[in-house]
């Protein structure tokens, strides 16, 4: 069973490894309110874990939102690449993660079958 | 929402729209005397008296977006339908304390469902938010916060990959021994 003292052992790892980027990284943020919930924000969020996990991703942020009315479009994901504009993908399922985390947060290539949203900044 | 579990995520959300800093989520099951208990309490703007007496009512919403809330009322809902029933302790400034209380062995109990999802998406979606969690079966109890993670990791993030993976499995293996043993 894991323990708080691998986590130990885990942390003097990665110490000695590379600097950690702390800023100037990508932004994944899931729409968390009960609308989100509902449609599956839960298991998207664990969809988007589990990637950031597998392909070794040390520069992502990753955020819960509440609801900004657009629940019918639920679940909500943004993807914010430092200065690119901020994406939101509308009814994102489990299975849509790897496409967009793989396109959009690795290799810069907006998934426009599932985009709702752009804002400019 | 088919968890229970979903549920606590929607009432930490709460939480955080209320600019809860600190939030705890208590999960007690009392099988001695057939009762579990959700508790989530935190320090956010908290509601007057008429506001918490409002909450449960689905046409009443402090949101902007929507003119409903469904929220608590569909916890509300779920608690009733198990021999239960859900307060909300608030007060302006200090924060909210809301607790939903069910008959452990109603056949109409939602299941508690995959806590451990719920507690990873909260720890690590808010990495400044000081949480706490503890969840009791019986005698055993397992707690974690992120104050204790935050000190073993120092300048890490919690998102790291393998910091990631770490918390999954310590999350699904500490709650499943709850139930005795290491479940799947």
């Amino acid at each position: 069973m894991k323990t708080v003292e691998d986590l130990k052992r885990l942390r003097e790892q990665l110490h000695s490894q590379v600097r950690l980027r702390h800023d100037g990284g990508t932004q994944i943020i899931v729409g968390m309110g009960t609308c989100g919930i509902a449609a599956g924000a839960r298991e998207v969020m664990t969809a988007v874990l589990d990637e950031i996990a597998k392909r070794k991703l040390s520069d992502v942020v990753v955020r819960q939102t509440g609801c900004i009315g657009m629940c019918e479009k639920e679940v909500l994901l943004d993807i914010a690449r430092p200065g690119e504009p901020r994406i939101t993908y509308g009814t994102v399922k489990p299975e849509h993660v790897p496409k967009i985390i793989a396109e959009h947060v690795v290799n810069g290539h907006i998934v426009e079958e599932l985009v709702v949203g752009k804002l400019e900044r | 929402m088919h968890e229970l579990a979903l549920h606590v995520l929607d009432l930490v959300q709460n939480s955080l729209e209320a600019q809860a800093t600190s939030v705890w989520l208590e999960v007690s099951e009392n099988t001695a005397a057939d009762l579990l208990t959700i508790r989530v309490m935190d320090n956010g703007r908290g509601m007057d008296k008429q506001a918490a007496a409002n909450a449960t009512d689905p046409f009443s919403t402090s949101r902007t977006t929507r003119k409903v809330g469904l929220g608590l009322p569909l916890m509300d809902m779920t608690a009733r339908q198990a021999d239960g029933y859900l307060t909300i302790d608030s007060k302006p400034g200090k924060g909210t304390i809301v607790e939903a209380v069910y008959r452990l062995s109603h056949w109409d109990r939602p299941p508690l469902g995959n806590m451990a999802d719920t507690v990873r998406t909260i720890i690590v979606a808010n990495p400044e938010l000081d949480f706490h969690y503890s969840h009791s079966v019986g005698q055993t109890v397992f707690s974690v916060s992120t104050q204790e993670l935050k000190e073993i990791l120092g300048e890490i993030p919690l998102t790291h990959p393998d910091v990631l993976v770490w918390l999954e499995s310590y999350l699904k293996e500490n709650t499943a021994n709850l139930y005795g043993g290491v479940q799947e």
